[in-house]
């Protein structure tokens, strides 16, 4: 087995560890014929209490409902297999509402996740278990993150995109989670409030546990990651190790995380041409065969099955 | 808030002259002779003198806009005139009329509301369910449902065909005012109220339905989730709050559809309405008591979208502080 072999996970059990998950919805075309459109594919992470692990992907690669598959609040629908393993337990539905909220928190994209209809304090106080104290711990712990003391009187659509922000990191103090997924949290942010933004994920690996950070900003993703993992075509096709992103990229595996890499604008500049395919399409070899710059005929026939590569994880042939 | 409902009572105002002028012209161009309706059958019997004193005593050789304006100024002063079938004055009949009206229409629009709102919750809580198609079905065959044709279909099968009702009117036929008890009102109000109420089902539960959906596919019912709020206390806390409003007000805004809903209905079962009287007064060239039944439908309408308008800016924490800025 593939994790049995990772580096990190000899001695330590992991706070998460994602094992060979797809996850699919059904969808009618032509008459009553079902077929499933696949969102995830063999995806594989561990996250490590204390590490945050980024998850890289462009939009619309199915991120948001790798979070809802591990929060369990998948559409009903959805279809899902392989092993998702909690501190070791597997994470069953059952285990999955109990922990929802309490050990496993969501730190979502936008303001839109806070109800309109409700005061700010009042949504963040709901994961707060201590009752009694609720409004005191609320305010104290939006006066940690600089938010100013009447914000919690606040509807959401008071707030600036900053502010809504901190309220949303502070949901996920509250609760106290050993495991934080943070869903895109840093799109629409000025420079201030996307580094203040990393500052407080970092503090809430330090203190509360491990965090999935879900991103498509590359830079944000190396300023706090301890590891990266990307992901394409509904695949982790490697977890790299941040240091792992320097100079050419010679240090990485995969093909197309050395693409992304060089395509930022302090290095090459240079972008992969072709798009990520649809979820529709069905590969029988590679997923990245078709813009990869070195795939062969037998990447095209063949799938390349997860491999350890210098303290890594990659997906290819020829790594 | 005073700014906002003096801005409210001024488009009212315009909209009472911008109405009254528009039926005037409509009725004064119409082909009913207020003479012949006055006098009625016998009307080949007077002579053109006494026809002329006639019109002369009611302003009628007087130019169209001379017309209107006398009749405006009367308004103004708080005189709608008399009502030339009811021989009484319009204020009189608009008053008593409205009451059995009010209540008709009152617990149409109540029991409507609450069903309406009923259905849409549980059609959008199982959407794509067997339930939610069959609750779309029926709101859909309802919305293509003229309200005096499920009248008549009530009417012959729970009156005529089962007995379990009267036929039509406010009190049993022949009874005097002091005689009737509340069961035989309730008897006579049960099918024009249950035909009003299910004719205004659909509107409120399609759009409940709509809404719910639209709520629980957003991002705060999923952060929500995932904070681990789940099931009723989820759908109360952030669901409901958040599509009880637009209900709310949407059926404060469908006033308008009620009234004409109940015109129709009160012809049906002969309720003794406005409604009826508005039908009345047209066939029968009323022409004070038509004006004044159409102008008083422009407040009731209006005051129904008021309410609304004003439910929002009360409840909805965002148009409060649009407000006050």
């Amino acid at each position: 087995m593939i994790n049995k072999s990772h580096p990190d996970t000899k001695e330590v059990m992991p706070l998460l560890e994602v094992k060979q998950l797809s996850l699919s919805f059904p969808q009618y075309k032509e008459g009553f014929e079902e077929s499933y459109i696949q969102v995830i594919r063999d995806f594989e992470l561990t996250i490590h209490s204390g590490e945050i692990v980024a998850v890289v992907g462009s939009s619309g690669s199915g991120k948001s409902l790798l979070a809802d598959s591990i929060l369990g609040i998948l559409p009903d629908n959805a279809q899902t297999n392989g092993t998702i393993l909690f501190e070791g337990a597997p994470l069953t539905p059952k285990l999955q509402d109990e922990l929802r909220g309490k050990a496993i928190s969501l730190i979502p994209q936008s303001v839109k996740a806070l109800d309109p209809l409700m005061k700010t304090g009042k949504q963040v106080q709901s994961v707060i278990r201590d009752k009694k104290n609720r409004k005191r711990i609320q305010e104290e712990t939006f006066l940690k993150l600089n938010l100013p003391p009447n914000t919690g009187d606040k509807y959401p659509f008071e707030l600036s995109g900053g502010m809504a922000r901190r309220v949303l990191i502070a949901t996920a103090m509250l609760s106290g989670a050993k495991l934080i997924i943070a869903d895109e949290p840093t799109p629409g942010l000025d420079e201030q409030a996307w580094e203040e933004t990393l500052i407080n994920i970092k503090q809430l690996s330090e203190t509360n546990g491990g965090v999935m950070f879900i991103t498509h900003d590359i830079h944000a993703a190396l300023k706090i990651a301890d590891k990266i993992a990307v992901f394409y075509a509904g695949e982790t096709i490697e977890i790299a190790n941040k240091e792992d992103f320097s100079g050419q990229g010679d240090k990485l595996r995969h093909p197309y995380t050395k693409a992304l890499w060089l395509a930022l604008p302090e290095n090459d500049f240079k972008a992969l041409k072709g798009n990520q395919p649809d979820s529709e399409e069905v590969f029988t070899g590679c997923v990245f065969a078709p813009r990869c710059p070195i795939a062969t005929e037998y990447c095209r026939s063949n799938k390349p099955k997860s491999a350890v590569i210098n303290k890594g994880i990659t997906r290819c042939f020829y790594a | 808030m005073i700014k906002f409902i003096l801005k409210k009572i001024g488009k009212l105002g315009g909209l009472l002259l911008a109405i009254s002028l528009l039926s005037f012209i409509l009725i004064s161009y119409s082909p009913v002779d207020p003479i012949q309706s006055y006098i009625g059958a016998e009307v080949s019997r007077i002579t053109p003198e006494q026809r002329a004193n006639i019109e002369k005593y009611w302003g009628l050789h007087k130019s169209k806009p001379e017309q209107f304006f006398l009749w405006a100024k009367t308004v103004v002063q708080g005189n709608l005139g008399e009502s030339l079938i009811y021989r009484k004055p319009v204020a009189e009949i608009i008053s008593n009329r409205f009451f059995a009206s009010i209540t008709l229409m009152g617990l149409a629009w109540l029991f409507s509301g609450l069903f309406g709102f009923l259905l849409g919750v549980l059609a959008g809580m199982n959407e794509g369910s067997i339930l939610d198609r069959i609750i779309k079905g029926y709101c859909f065959v309802l919305a293509s449902t003229p309200a005096f044709w499920l009248g008549l279909l009530l009417l012959m099968f729970f009156a005529a065909y089962l007995g379990w009702f009267p036929v039509g009117l406010a009190s049993p036929a022949g009874s005097l005012a002091g005689e009737v008890s509340l069961a035989d009102k309730i008897s006579h109000l049960f099918l024009p109220v249950l035909t009003l109420s299910i004719v205004g089902v659909a509107n409120i539960a399609l759009h409940t339905r709509e809404k719910l959906i639209e709520v629980l596919n957003s991002e705060y019912i999923r952060f929500a989730k995932a904070k681990g709020e789940k099931g009723v206390s989820l759908l109360w806390r952030h669901g409901l709050r958040n599509i009880s409003l637009p209900a709310i007000s949407l059926h404060f805004a469908s006033f308008g559809e009620l009234f004409g809903g109940a015109v129709l209905t009160e012809q049906v079962f002969s309720y003794p309405g406005l409604g009826q009287a508005v039908v009345k007064a047209g066939l029968g060239g009323d022409v004070p008591l038509l004006l004044g039944i159409t102008l008083f439908s422009v407040i009731f309408i209006f005051v129904g979208n008021f309410l609304a308008d004003l439910l929002y800016v009360v409840i909805d924490p965002r148009m409060k502080i649009k407000q006050s800025v």
